[in-house]
């Protein structure tokens, strides 16, 4: 089967959107953080799809910049969890809508 | 060439990846227990993973594997934990689900229709980049450091002040309040 | 000494200020006595206050007031005197006259380089001026010489006064003022002396300044010959406008030499001026501050509204008679309200129960007599009377006051009565006095209203020919009134019983020489003053030959002289002492012999008639309700009302207008400036509103929105790629 960079392209748009659904939908905070990783994944095999086709190692040393920004953004996450949690002692992001105008 | 990137059996196995990825990413944002989301999360790395490789990406592929499957997701793991795990919501999706589903269609169909039609420029393909440094094989990982440490030096240094400053503030923020810290 | 004649009125105005001054720093701390007037129970006619009663305390510099007083006018007198012996009765008479001019006044003159005036002011020069001609002289002798007498006997009349040194003070500006007015040379000088008599006279009935009616009747002396002086202010202006000059020379001589060029603006003229003679002289209708008048001492009655103010009037139209013969109409006017005043003060003095009212009248009824006499073209008959009344009437109001100071204050002449025996000095210049008035033969007052008689019989007015025979049974029966009351004044004083209090009878005393002596000299000067005028013997009108150059001959006016046969004069004669005879008999037998009882029973009879002649028919009540309460009062409330709305109404309407507009900017500002704003913010509260539905806290909903506008963004770059 050949495979060409299109279904690179459609297989990381469904793993984003997938991700973006669970970002618009669920309401534990922490299932949004995980959906987030996955939006950060489908980058990632958008940037190396991409690497591969143009023979250029810059993908490459991109994706390993994403992952790297996706743990630091995934431990400040983290930490606003707890936070969060200390706070309103739920997970729940519809209760953390005081800034409502 | 062309524009092919896998054939044959390769192509398949990409496929079945593919395929199962989604699943699990599915499996993510559906479950109900966050600790099910979280081990469907898992399972979605680690094929992501699998199908940097057949890409010849293997630096990039270790990299997740260790970072984001052994470091990210075992955090994810131990903050579920720390914040009561019994705590099941009874209704899982908040309310603009509808509204959200029904973007998703909207949003998918003409980029799927795009994507899949787009026609990008034929490119040599040389499967060596990735293996070889100054013309001299090398290893993916020594040749993606060597593009790295030289070529991109200075995102490399920014990359780890952010890291140093996303632990800080991991800290702060994680800390109770200052009142209790003695 | 003609050199002098500058000085006549400077003596008594240097003897106004040692005396003013003297007097001020001598009352610095101290008050006078206050007095009690009381108030005559009989009648309504409001009574004259008792004498004031003064302190008996020592007046300070007593006799320096006296020898500074009397001093001036005496050594006014006599240089008054040698002046006039100096130029000469006989050149007098020739017309010579003497002018001394002490400064330019009013120097207007194109020559006085005081830059270039137009029209008549052109070439207009006062000057302060005296002029002694035979009219001045004739009127500074008797002022002079009468006032010195009444300074005299106000020495002993005012002796206990507290306020003695104000009052010679007073009395020697007058002095002063009425020396000026018949001495200037021009009107400005007489009306500076108008003017200064005027003040001296509300000075001196005021000079108990704390008895109502005596503050009263000053104000009232004033304000009345205020109107007088209106008018004759603009005689002035009219003479002035009509002649380019104000000296009398001038005038007078143009006037004579070119009457036709005057002839008909001079009536107007003579008719302002002749207002100011009314009010000074007080005719009909100015006369009423006379009566009131005689709550002033009674010395000031004496000389001033007896003797010298009163007839600055008739002087006056006699030093304009020029004038008055250029203008027939004014000449009847002046004749018709002199005999309408002489009638009708006689009437109303038979009725007064006052000795100084019965006297005030009398003076008017014979002011009237003299304008009579001016009217008819008579103006040296009518000077001849002024010098006569002037002796006879001093010595009459000197006598009252003599009486008044021998009953110690009392002037009710129905508490009078049997003091003939009791103060025979003052009896008999009383009577030698009253015969005069009366016009008993050979005495002073027969002769000059004989000689107005006379002249009124014989006048010719054009118009009415009938006029001259209605004025002289006028002047007949007033002659008769006048003999009536002044002997019913006589009976009822001194003649009888006394009918007053016993405590008073007992204190009866003479008077001091100092007013027993002037006294004398007036009643005898009242019995030869006549001879000055003597009608039949050939050159027995010394005055009028005396007066002749004032009468300045008109040019196309020849001079009547009408030589009336004797029989005429005596017939004429023999009817003013038939007249007066009749008068004087009725007097004796109502009030002496028959002890008032026929008056009584008149008055009984015809209680109406009585109370409207004693209460002087009203008039003052008139002029109260007309003038003062109507026009004063009533003027003064339409001003304020006027004042309210119409003048106050710029304020007012300002004010409005200010309320108006600021109401319309607070509306504007409220409904559309405040409206725009407001409205400004309301909509875009309501469009916020519409925006904030987008703030709802929800990070997802943020998401979403923010993944359709990506979305939106990748489309259009996809599209127009």
């Amino acid at each position: 089967m050949t495979i060409t960079i299109n279904h690179y392209l459609i297989v990381s748009l469904l793993l984003f959107s997938i991700g973006f659904t669970g970002v618009l939908v669920r309401r534990n905070f922490l299932t949004i953080l995980m959906s987030i990783e996955l939006m950060l994944n489908a980058v990632n095999l958008n940037l190396i799809a991409f690497s591969r086709r143009l023979s250029d190692l810059t993908g490459q040393v991109f994706s390993v910049f994403v992952i790297t920004i996706a743990a630091g953004e995934a431990a400040i996450g983290l930490a606003l969890t707890i936070s969060l949690f200390r706070q309103r002692k739920t997970l729940n992001v519809e209760e953390a809508s005081t800034m409502r105008g | 060439m062309g524009g092919a990137l896998l054939t044959g059996a390769a192509g398949w196995l990409f496929v079945a990846f593919a395929v199962l990825a989604l699943a699990s990413a599915v499996a993510v944002v559906v479950a109900r227990h966050p600790v099910h989301s979280a081990l469907y999360l898992l399972v979605s790395f680690l094929l992501v993973a699998c199908i940097f490789i057949l890409q010849q990406a293997e630096f990039v592929g270790a990299v997740q594997i260790l970072v984001y499957a052994g470091g990210i997701m075992v955090l994810f793991i131990f903050v579920v934990m720390l914040v009561n795990p019994q705590t099941v919501e009874t209704r899982s999706f908040q309310h603009q689900w509808d509204v959200a589903l029904l973007f998703l269609p909207v949003f998918l169909i003409p980029f799927i229709y795009i994507l899949g039609t787009e026609r990008f420029p034929d490119l040599p393909q040389k499967l060596d980049a990735f293996q070889s440094v100054r013309g001299k094989p090398a290893g993916n990982t020594e040749a993606v450091s060597w593009v790295l440490f030289r070529d991109y030096l200075l995102p490399f240094e920014v990359a780890s002040i952010f890291l140093l400053v996303a632990m800080i503030g991991a800290v702060v923020l994680g800390k109770r309040s200052l009142e209790k810290m003695d | 000494m003609r050199q002098l004649i500058w000085t006549i009125p400077l003596f008594p105005l240097a003897g106004f200020l040692c005396n003013g001054i003297l007097y001020l720093l001598s009352h610095r701390t101290r008050g006078e006595a206050r007095a009690h007037g009381a108030i005559d129970p009989g009648g309504h006619a409001p009574a004259l206050p008792l004498a004031h009663e003064a302190p008996h305390g020592p007046v300070p510099f007593q006799s320096l007031h006296t020898a500074i007083g009397v001093g001036s006018v005496a050594i006014s007198c006599a240089v008054a005197f040698g002046a006039i012996f100096d130029i000469g009765l006989k050149a007098f008479s020739a017309g010579a006259s003497h002018a001394i001019t002490l400064y330019r006044w009013i120097p207007l003159g194109v020559n006085q380089g005081v830059g270039q005036l137009h029209g008549p002011l052109k070439e207009w020069v006062v000057d302060v001026a005296f002029r002694l001609d035979s009219l001045s002289a004739l009127m500074i002798a008797f002022v002079t010489f009468v006032g010195l007498l009444i300074h005299v006997y106000s020495v002993g009349y005012m002796g206990h006064e507290e306020g003695y040194g104000r009052y010679f003070a007073y009395l020697n500006l007058f002095m002063f003022s009425m020396l000026v007015l018949v001495l200037g040379a021009n009107f400005l000088m007489l009306f500076v002396g108008w003017e200064g008599v005027g003040l001296c006279s509300y000075l001196l009935i005021g000079y108990f300044y704390d008895l109502d009616a005596a503050a009263n009747a000053g104000k009232k002396a004033f304000i009345v010959n205020r109107i007088g002086d209106f008018g004759f202010i603009l005689g002035i202006f009219g003479v002035f406008t009509l002649f380019g000059s104000l000296d009398f020379r001038t005038v007078f001589g143009a006037a004579a030499a070119n009457p036709a060029a005057y002839a008909g603006d001079i009536t107007l003229i003579c008719v302002l001026l002749f207002v100011g003679a009314c009010g000074k002289s007080a005719q009909i209708p100015l006369y009423v501050w006379l009566p009131d008048a005689m709550a002033g001492p009674t010395p000031v009655s004496a000389l001033i509204h007896a003797a010298t103010m009163v007839t600055a009037g008739v002087y006056m139209v006699a030093r304009c008679n020029v004038f008055f013969r250029l203008s027939p109409h004014a000449l009847m006017a002046v004749a018709v309200i002199g005999a309408l005043t002489a009638l009708f003060a006689a009437t109303i003095g038979l009725a007064q129960n006052d000795i100084k009212k019965v006297l005030a009248y009398s003076t008017v009824s014979q002011l009237g007599y003299m304008f009579l006499a001016c009217g008819v073209g008579a103006f040296s008959e009518g000077m001849f009377h002024v010098t006569t009344h002037a002796f006879f009437k001093a010595c009459l109001f000197l006598g009252a006051g003599s009486v008044i100071h021998a009953l110690g204050g009392e002037q009710d002449i129905r508490k009078m009565g049997g003091l003939a025996g009791k103060i025979p000095k003052t009896y008999w210049t009383f009577l030698i006095a009253s015969l005069t008035i009366a016009g008993v033969p050979f005495l002073a007052a027969f002769f000059s209203k004989d000689a107005i008689k006379a002249a009124v019989f014989h006048a010719e007015f054009a118009e009415l020919p009938w006029l001259p025979r209605v004025l002289y049974v006028v002047a007949l029966f007033t002659a008769g009134l006048t003999a009536f009351y002044m002997f019913r004044l006589v009976a009822r004083t001194f003649w009888g019983r006394f009918r007053g209090p016993s405590e008073v009878e007992a204190h009866i005393h003479e008077s001091p020489a100092s007013m027993t002596v002037p006294l004398v000299v007036l009643a005898f000067l009242s019995i030869v003053s006549g001879y000055l005028g003597v009608p039949i013997l050939e050159h027995g009108n010394r005055i009028g030959e005396f007066l002749r150059p004032i009468r300045l001959p008109i040019a196309g006016m020849p001079e009547r002289i009408h030589h009336a046969p004797l029989s005429t004069e005596l017939a004429l004669m023999g009817a003013a002492t038939v007249v007066a005879a009749i008068g004087i008999y009725f007097a004796w037998a109502w009030y002496a012999k028959g002890e008032g009882r026929v008056p009584a029973r008149i008055a009984e009879r015809w209680p109406g008639v009585y109370r409207v002649v004693l209460n002087k028919y009203f008039v003052d009540e008139g002029y109260e309700a007309v003038f003062v309460d109507g026009l004063a009062l009533g003027g003064g409330r339409l001003l304020w009302e006027v004042d309210a709305t119409v003048v106050d109404l710029l304020p007012n309407g300002a004010a409005a207008i200010t309320r108006g507009s600021s109401w319309i900017a607070s509306f504007f500002d409220q409904y559309v400036v405040d409206g725009l704003v407001n409205g400004v913010g309301n909509s875009l509260q309501a469009l916020f509103r519409v925006f904030r539905r987008a703030q709802t806290g929800r990070v997802q909903n943020y998401a979403l929105v923010m993944g359709g506008g990506l979305f939106c963004l990748v489309a259009v770059y996809l599209l127009f790629r």
